[in-house]
Order: C-alpha cells, then sequence, then structure tokens
C-alpha cells in the first residue's frame, strides 16, 4: 500500500509537470504576439523590442519555462501583462468563484444522487424509480448552460429568489455568498446528478444480483441490511470513479454556467486574458484547473483502494 | 420429524408457459440424519435447496406443495418469519464458493454475521464463538484469517469459511449443495472428511447434494435420485447403490471416476 502510495505520488507530480510544459510551450508557440495587444500595431520596432526585453520574452523558451516554474513552485505566477499587477492577486477572486462554484456542484452531485440512486434501486420499479428514470432521461440530455438559463428564469426572473447579474463575494458572509452560488451550482450539477443516480441504481442492481447477496439472506438478512451492509460498499466503487471523472467536466461546466450567470470567475478571465494573449494569466488557470482535476483524480485512486481490497497493494 | 418435503414443486413463469424446474419432490429428515440428493445438472437440486432455505424470489418463482420444519409449514411465513429461521435453525453452503463470500467484508465479520444478526452477543464473544467454528470447519488459523478479504484465499479455504459461517449458531439442518464440486480433487475429499467430522461432533442433520453418488456415500444414510425436477428413486445408500433399480441411476454410478482412475488422471478435477 505505502509503496503504490509513493508511485501514485510520483505519477502525480509527473503529470503536473508534464501539463505546466504544455501550456507553457502551447501559449508561446501559438501565433499572436502580447506586445501588440499592449503597444497596439502602429508600435515600432525599438518599441516592441524595449517591450518583449521588459517581459523578459527575449529569452530562449527553456528558459523562460524554468523561470515560470520556478515562480510556480514558490507561490510567484508572474505579473500579468495586461493589467499590470501579480498574477496571483488578480486571480484570487475569480479562483475563489470557480472553486466555490465547483465545490458547491460536486457536494450537490453526491448529495442529490447517492439517495436518489439508493431508493431507485431498492424499490426497483416502484413509483420513485419511474418516476426519476423519466425525470433522469430529460435531466441528462439538458446541457448545462441550458439548465442554467432556466434556473435563472425561474428561480430569478419569476420566483425572485435571487438577483439575476448581481455579483456577491465571500466578504458578504458565506450564507449569502453560497446561496448566490447555489443555482450556479445546481445547474451544473443537475445533468451530472442524473448521470450519478443512472450509475449508482444499476450498480446497486447489478451487486443484489451476486452470489455474495444469496449468501447473506441465508444468514438472515433483510433486503434493506443486505443494501446497507453488503451492497452498498461494493456497488460504490465504480461510482467512485466515475464521480472522479465528473470534477474535469464539472471545472468545464462551471466555466460555462458562471457566463450565464454573470459571475466574474475564472472562465471569463481566461476568455478575454486568451483574447489579450495574456499568457501569463492564461497559464496559471490552465495549471490551476489542470492540478485540480489531477489530484481529484489521486485522490479517488486513493479512495477506491480503501474501498476495494482487492486492489491494494497491486 | 424435523424436515418435511411434500409435493414441492417450483415453477418459473415464462412468456412462452411455465418451466417446472421441480416438479414433485418429497423428504424427510429426521434430527441428526444426513440425506443426500443426487441428480444430474439441471435436475433441480439447487432450486430445491433454495426453496427450503426461503431464498427464491417469491416475486418471480411458484413455490408450492409443502415444507414443514419442526412443525412449522416455511412456505406460510412472511418473508421477517422466514428471517428467524435463515442462518439460525436452517443454514446453507453454496455450490460457487469463489462467489459467495462478499469481495469487500472481511472473513470475521462474514463468519460472525449470523451471530450479529441472531444473538445480542457482544463483538467479544462473537469472535470467540466465530473462531470455534473456523476451527470445526478445519481453519485452525482463525486469528490470522479473522482480518483477511475473501480473495486472499484460496477456494477450498473459502468453502471452509462459509462452512463456518454457516455452523456458527449451531443450526438444526446444514444443506451443504454440491459444496466441493467446484475444487480440486484432493481439496474435495479433505472438505469431504471435515463434513464427516462436524457430522459426528455436532450431531447435525445435513441434506448434502451431489451428482456423484459416490461422494454420498462416504456421508449419507439415506439417498435421493433426482432427474428433471422429480424423485425417480430414493431409499437407504448401500441399497441404491449396489441395486439400482433405475437405468437413470446405473448411469450416475458408472459416470462416477473411480478412486484408482483419478488417482491415475492427476489431481485436477
Ligand atoms: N432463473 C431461472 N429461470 C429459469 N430457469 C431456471 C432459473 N434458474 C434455474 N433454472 C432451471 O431450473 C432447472 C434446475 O436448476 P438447478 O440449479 O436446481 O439444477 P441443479 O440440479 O442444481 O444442477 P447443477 O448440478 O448444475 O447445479 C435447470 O433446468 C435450470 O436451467
Ligand atoms: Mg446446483
Amino acid at each position: 500500500m505505502m509503496k503504490t502510495l509513493v508511485k501514485r505520488g510520483m505519477l502525480l507530480i509527473a503529470t503536473l509537470l508534464l501539463v505546466t510544459i504544455l501550456a507553457f510551450v502551447a501559449f508561446s508557440i501559438i501565433p499572436g504576439d502580447p506586445t501588440s495587444s499592449i503597444l497596439g500595431v502602429e508600435a515600432t520596432g525599438e518599441q516592441v523590442a524595449a517591450l518583449r526585453a521588459k517581459l523578459g520574452l527575449d529569452l530562449p523558451i527553456w528558459q523562460r519555462y524554468l523561470q515560470w516554474l520556478g515562480g510556480l513552485l514558490t507561490g510567484n505566477l508572474g505579473e500579468s501583462y495586461n493589467y499590470a499587477m501579480p498574477v496571483g492577486q488578480l486571480l484570487a477572486t475569480c479562483v475563489t468563484h470557480t472553486l466555490t462554484l465547483a465545490g458547491l456542484a460536486f457536494a450537490l452531485i453526491v448529495v442529490i444522487s447517492l439517495p436518489l440512486g439508493i431508493v431507485a434501486a431498492r424499490y426497483e420499479g416502484g413509483v420513485v424509480d419511474r418516476v426519476l428514470t423519466i425525470l433522469n432521461q430529460i435531466t441528462m440530455s439538458v446541457p448545462n448552460f441550458v439548465a442554467g438559463i432556466l434556473l435563472v428564469y425561474l428561480f430569478g426572473l419569476v420566483l425572485h429568489l435571487f438577483q439575476p447579474g448581481a455579483i456577491v463575494t465571500p466578504q458578504a458572509g458565506w450564507g449569502p455568498y453560497l446561496w448566490y452560488m447555489l443555482f450556479p451550482a445546481l445547474a451544473v450539477a443537475l445533468p451530472r446528478s442524473a448521470m450519478t443516480v443512472k450509475m449508482l441504481r444499476g450498480s446497486i442492481l447489478r451487486e443484489m444480483g451476486q452470489d455474495y447477496i444469496r449468501t447473506a439472506y441465508s444468514k438472515g438478512n433483510s433486503k434493506t441490511s443486505a443494501l446497507w451492509r453488503h451492497v452498498l460498499r461494493n456497488a460504490m466503487i465504480p461510482v467512485v470513479t466515475f464521480l472522479a471523472m465528473t470534477v474535469a467536466d464539472i471545472m468545464a461546466g462551471s466555466i460555462v454556467v458562471e457566463q450565464v450567470f454573470g459571475i466574474p470567475g475564472l472562465g471569463k478571465m481566461l476568455v478575454t486574458s486568451i483574447g489579450n494573449r495574456d499568457y501569463p494569466v492564461v497559464q496559471a488557470i490552465v495549471v490551476l484547473i489542470a492540478t485540480v482535476v489531477v489530484v481529484c483524480n489521486f485522490a479517488a485512486d486513493l479512495l477506491y483502494r480503501v474501498m476495494d481490497p482487492r486492489l491494494r497493494g497491486r | 420429524m424435523m424436515l418435511q418435503v411434500e409435493h414441492l414443486k417450483i415453477t418459473f413463469p415464462h412468456a412462452t408457459g411455465h418451466f417446472e424446474a421441480v416438479k414433485d419432490f418429497s423428504l424427510t429428515v429426521e434430527e441428526g440424519q444426513v440425506i443426500g440428493i443426487v441428480g444430474e445438472s439441471g435436475s433441480g437440486k439447487s432450486m430445491t435447496a433454495h426453496a427450503i432455505m426461503g431464498l427464491l424470489e417469491r416475486k418471480h418463482i411458484q413455490v408450492s406443495g409443502s415444507i414443514r420444519f419442526q412443525g412449522v409449514e416455511l412456505l406460510e411465513l412472511t418473508r421477517s418469519q422466514l428471517r428467524a429461521y435463515q442462518g439460525k435453525e436452517l443454514s446453507i453452503i453454496f455450490q460457487e464458493p469463489m462467489t459467495s463470500l462478499n469481495p469487500t467484508m472481511k472473513i470475521g465479520v462474514q463468519v460472525e454475521e449470523a451471530l450479529r444478526i441472531h444473538t445480542k452477543m457482544n463483538a467479544k464473544e462473537r469472535k470467540a464463538r466465530a473462531l470455534e467454528a473456523m476451527a470445526l470447519a478445519g481453519l485452525p488459523n482463525g486469528e490470522a484469517l479473522y482480518h483477511q478479504y475473501p480473495h486472499q484465499l484460496s477456494g477450498g479455504m473459502r468453502q471452509r469459511v462459509m462452512i463456518a459461517a454457516a455452523l456458527v449458531l449451531r443450526p438444526r439442518l446444514l444443506i451443504a449443495d454440491e459444496p466441493t464440486t467446484a475444487l480440486d480433487v484432493t481439496i474435495q475429499a479433505q472438505i469431504l472428511d471435515t463434513l464427516k467430522e462436524i457430522k459426528r461432533k455436532e450431531g447435525i442433520a445435513i441434506l448434502f447434494i451431489s451428482h456423484d453418488l459416490g461422494v454420498i456415500r462416504a456421508l449419507c444414510h439415506h439417498v435421493v435420485v433426482m432427474q428433471q425436477g422429480e424423485i425417480v428413486e430414493a431409499g437407504p445408500i448401500e441399497q441404491v447403490f449396489h441395486h439400482p433399480q433405475q437405468e437413470y441411476t446405473q448411469r450416475l454410478i458408472a459416470s462416477r471416476p473411480t478412486r484408482t482412475k483419478l488417482k491415475a488422471g492427476g489431481s485436477h478435477g
């Protein structure tokens, strides 16, 4: 187990390094020069050369990469070309918005789909199960942004539970802030919850038909105790993997839904910065998102090793 | 009479007419008796065993006739009334040792599960009893196995774990549904010895199912021969073995490899 942990940890670090290289190189070779978006197209040759020197763009790429990576490791993300302020400071609020949104969406997926999946499987073919199946079909086929628009319309414009377009920051206190994030988080979470319910239901029903459940019944377990004591842990193993893979989708979904709700998160910042060729900002965002995804997958890997003894030590 | 099964019939409803897995099965088992059920594959042995244990899903499978255990008609009990018997008075070990244990649950927890369900014993008492049952089932190193998982054990060991779990509450009747069929021949012989030992020490009644009349002969007093869901022959084991009345029974005896053939053919059956 320990050895596996170390091996996985090394792999995690290698993956993250690769991400930094890709992020750096990709934005260094795509056409477009950051100086022209800063100075405008009429800048003279000397002006451009001076700015390139100032931004360090005249150095060879590997040297720039190492400098940037060194900064990254010490928490210095560099300076934004456009806003003339440290990237870390610039991104602080956007990151809070997006990570809160994504985190809340993830929590909602878990809170919504685990009980529903269990109920649907336990009372298979019952009213709840059938209603859920239909709801699932609908929800699964609705993209995030459509769900977002519908939620803005229903809860914002019709029911006035929140004010569309208003921006609430964490300074307003966690209560109002989480309430502000709840509806966009729902938009991100709903389609994914539907998939998770379906997956968990299927997984539970599959396990319910296994031989070891027959053994559980032969010892005097009721259906409910067989479900809780025997089935759930086994049924959750594939679901945990699925949820980990979902993290990437949640990040992507959050960035889209932010636009619908007018939240000034990473999505907006990313789009603006790409337009401006503000590479330090773009690279920082890409590395951040990749890190979240990779670390979540790592955590899931550990978690299902804990859940499935057959995988331990492998 | 401890167990009396009469005119048991098990039907699977199908879109294209019903399928009768068991057509007419009757049997009595007295306290401490060891009865064998023999029959070719698909003759309905497991269905009969599962019906007696109350394991057939009532929603999908029709069971009629009568199964009386200590004077109580099991077929008339509700599911929760039936649970009071399962694992306590009646126990079963299955044909599939590799898949009958929960892969994510420790051996110890699985062996003592019936105690948790049916008694008020505390963890320490349960463990002590579990270790006793494991020793009885031929697992003397119970303490070490207690914290292991099924995948760390061989098929023979897993079946012994199943036996321990089935015996942990000292049931009146143990149903052994082809407990050795899936196992290596040498392991098969060792497990049969263990069951003999259990029969001698505990004096519990055993309903022993096999497609091998020779194996039944090593263990049972009486035998019932099944073919396509029906009993075709029954009687004391020596009588059936030496003077089979049916050609089908003769075939069951003849198809069985003898000990010498087994040895010549190696130990992988
Ligand atoms: N779920 C099911 N639906 C329909 N038919 C079934 C089902 N389960 C079993 N059967 C049929 O019932 C009959 C009896 O099966 P059973 O498992 O009792 O046989 P068996 O005597 O135990 O055989 P084996 O020696 O192979 O274990 C078989 O013909 C089988 O195909
Ligand atoms: Mg069978």
